[in-house]
């Protein structure tokens, strides 16, 4: 008897449904269109974005809030590279995503044939791994290797190259599981019991040990795992921005994101440790001086992370251990018993209090007002996205992140336009919970016209936009290290944001006055038909700190402005 | 060997690579190593005995401990089933060349002398020219071409570095 035969789109979209997707954000072409037609009859639901940079960053909102892998779906040349930008997000991030993408007919390609690029060759660089699908046969063989790849070990996107005629060839159903074919492929679990001894013995001799939380531990779900730890040594805990959420940062241990523009205490307990465990963090240039000889000096430097790469390539840790940081935390956690950090607690509480986070409420309305405010009324229990710049910095440091995938960031490759969508995805992930965007005027312009996406699906979003008609942070470092010679940076010239949202059909809220904050807030959090645009008009000028110029070290930090003349940054950007 | 020789030969590494013998594999590894600003000397690609697996052989200049990185980052790559540097003790290192030497009848049997020492072979022979084939280690190479260049190399053409690891060790 011969098996049926369906078109390769339609066995593309039967292997998406195995693997449980039941979302893709999408925008079609040509190219595309057998797949696009294959949807039709699929049960899974097709969100139309109105960019493809939209679909990436939705996907990756999606899967950060979840930890589910988001897929993108777009159509060849112009469609596949409009993604190129939320790729590098999704890669620098480890976030697993699959981007689907049409591609001109196998006949044609490499002739310069209509909207043909060479999606795998532009995208080589920022993948996880890719595919240039050659026979629909192999199509259920790459879905499951995609999936896995994508969300395995330390995760990323991987890019599917589909040319039409390979989608729209008639092909057998496949009986039997497609059976992986990836040799190369491995990833870390548990790490060897003799590094994780030598970490122990470390921090058995230490007096004033300090814990860094990031990224990798929030993906491996090390959560109960961190606080175990760092309870039972009672050593006070720091997070990078990625790490927000992956320790209770309201816990009394917590000392909240380090770095740049992390709070001033979690600073100084760096520059006083005697030594510091990194547990899936990679010693990022926020967080480590451009001279790395300067980071911590005098303390023991220890590192955990899933990826072998990250051992030795920014600090040479005093010891390492290369695994899923739940697995190594679990192995690592019974070799130790409590540490007498009495003192060590003291220090560092006195830095809490001599150097808290703050800002006037006079003077004008506030970002931090504006941000703080959110974060008391939600009392935390929120999702929150942002894009990139001084509000994302003012997120991080006011709106304390209580639980793990609350807060969603473009961090490695600092992506303006970001938050917005990231929030859609999120969104649509998470449907009961509480979901905020936190953007700038800059970057909310380069994704805004997501609106529609979000008005349609009446997504209950908050987009908080912190308008200070300025690209603040770029203005703060002309301000600070380049004379005060301002470059364009000035946005002079932003639609009335309330106007914009309404022309969308999105409900809009316009706060001017510090005194009408919490009032406004309240209302924009209790609506709920669809999404809604807080215009925030903040005070113009107004500047980030705690600051650690770029490329210096802790000690170097700036509680606030200085009075005196900066040098230009050295050895980072 | 001159200074700069040697600095070349202390900084020069030997990586050999078994890869999944798929398309665009090169293309990947390649990024690898020109994201860094490291130039690829030589690369030798061939199947091995699996038919679903290459072995690569690249030879690069470069600070170690960014090399160190180049082999990590190679090694994560889903099409690299193994990616290690070799030393030369450790492992056999070959290489062949091909030079074409200008011949006059003043310098032919000087030109010969320096083939038999190098126990290297002639493959070609017209009446202004001479192509001779060697094979040894990269070093060895050198100093052939070296001697050669005083008679005038019109073209040469190198396959690049091989390597096989010695006794039970794993290439």
């Amino acid at each position: 008897m011969t098996k049926k035969l369906i078109t390769g789109a339609e066995l593309l979209i039967q292997y998406l449904e195995k693997k449980g997707v039941d979302i893709i954000f999408g925008y079609p072409g040509g190219a595309a269109i057998p797949i696009f037609d294959a949807l039709v009859d699929s049960k899974i639901k097709l969100v139309l974005v109105r960019h493809e940079q939209g679909a990436a960053h939705i996907a990756d909102g999606y899967a950060r809030a979840t930890g589910k892998p988001g897929v993108v779906l777009v159509t060849s040349g112009p469609g596949a590279t409009n993604t190129v930008t939320g790729i590098i997000t999704a890669m620098m991030d480890s976030v697993p995503m699959i981007v689907l993408c049409g591609q001109t007919i196998t006949t044609s390609l490499g002739k310069d044939a209509f909207q043909e690029a060479d999606v795998f060759g532009i995208t080589a660089p920022i993948v996880k791994h890719s595919y240039l699908v050659k026979n629909p046969v192999d199509i259920p063989r790459i879905v499951e290797e995609s999936f896995y790849i994508c969300s395995t070990g330390r995760p990323g996107p991987v890019v599917i190259d589909l040319p039409k005629d390979i989608t729209g060839a008639m092909t057998p159903i496949q009986d039997s599981p497609p059976v992986m074919d990836i040799p190369g492929y491995t990833f870390p679990t548990h790490a060897r019991s003799k590094d994780i001894q030598k970490i122990a013995n470390y921090i058995k001799q230490s007096h004033r040990p300090l814990i860094l939380a990031g990224q990798g531990a929030l993906i491996s779900e090390a959560y109960n795992e961190i606080q175990e730890l760092a309870e039972t040594i009672q050593a006070p805990v720091v997070n990078t921005l990625l790490g927000k959420g992956v320790f209770p940062e309201n816990h009394p241990l917590s000392l909240g994101m380090l770095g740049m523009h992390g709070t001033a205490y979690a600073n100084k307990a760096l520059t006083r440790c005697d030594l510091i465990l990194s547990i899936g963090s990679r010693w990022d240039d926020r967080i480590t001086p451009g001279k790395i000889e300067r980071f911590c000096p005098d303390a023991v430097k220890l590192h955990i992370d899933i990826d072998p790469a990250e051992i030795n390539k920014i600090v040479v840790p005093d010891a390492s251990a290369v695994g899923d940081a739940k697995l190594v935390l679990r192995d690592l956690i019974p070799l130790l018993g409590k540490l007498n950090t009495k003192e060590w607690l003291k220090e560092v509480d006195q830095y809490r209090r001599k150097f808290p986070l703050n800002y006037k409420k006079t003077g004008g309305l506030k970002a931090q007002h504006v941000i703080d405010e959110l974060y008391k009324l939600t009392k935390g229990d929120a999702i929150v996205t942002t894009d990139v710049g001084q509000h994302q910095m003012w997120a991080a440091q006011f709106f304390k992140s209580h639980f793990s995938r609350s807060w969603i960031s473009s961090g490695g490759a600092g992506t303006m336009g970001f938050g917005f969508p990231a929030a859609i995805g999120a969104q649509f992930g998470c449907s009961k919970k509480t979901v905020i965007a936190i953007v700038g005027d800059g970057g909310f312009q380069m994704t805004a016209f997501e609106l529609s996406t979000a008005m349609l699906h009446k997504l209950p979003i908050k987009i908080v936009v912190i308008d200070n008609k300025f690209l603040g942070m770029v203005r703060q470092w002309q301000q600070l290290f380049y004379d005060d010679r301002l470059s364009g940076v000035n946005l002079e010239g932003n639609p009335d944001f309330v106007k914009l949202a309404e022309a969308y059909g999105v409900k809009g809220f316009r706060i001017k006055r510090a005194a009408d904050v919490r009032k406004i807030l309240s209302r924009a959090l209790a609506y709920s038909d669809g999404p809604c645009l807080i215009h925030a008009e903040v005070i113009k000028e107004d500047n980030v700190f705690p600051m650690i110029p770029a490329g210096g070290a802790a000690e170097d930090m700036l509680i606030e402005a200085p009075k005196v003349k900066m040098e230009k940054p050295k050895g980072s950007t | 060997m001159t200074e700069l020789q040697l600095q070349r030969s202390q900084n020069s590494h030997t990586i050999s690579l078994l890869v999944a013998n798929k398309p665009g594999v090169l293309l990947r590894i390649s990024l690898i190593f020109s994201r860094r600003g490291f130039n690829i000397e030589s690369l030798v690609v061939s199947p091995t005995l699996d038919g679903r697996f290459s072995r690569m052989t690249i030879t690069a200049q470069g600070d170690p401990s960014i090399l160190e990185q180049i082999i990590k980052q190679a090694a994560k790559l889903v099409d690299v089933v193994h990616a290690t540097e070799h030393k030369d003790i450790s492992a056999v290192q070959k290489e062949l060349a091909l030079v074409k030497v200008k011949l006059n009848p003043e310098t032919t049997g000087r030109v010969l002398q320096v083939v038999e020492h190098f126990k290297a072979t002639t493959v070609d022979l017209t009446s202004n020219s001479l192509i001779i084939q060697a094979t040894g280690s990269s070093e060895k190479l050198d100093a052939m071409i070296s001697f050669l260049s005083e008679y005038g190399i019109i073209e040469l053409v190198r396959t690049g570095k091989i390597v096989m690891a010695r006794g039970k060790e794993k290439t």
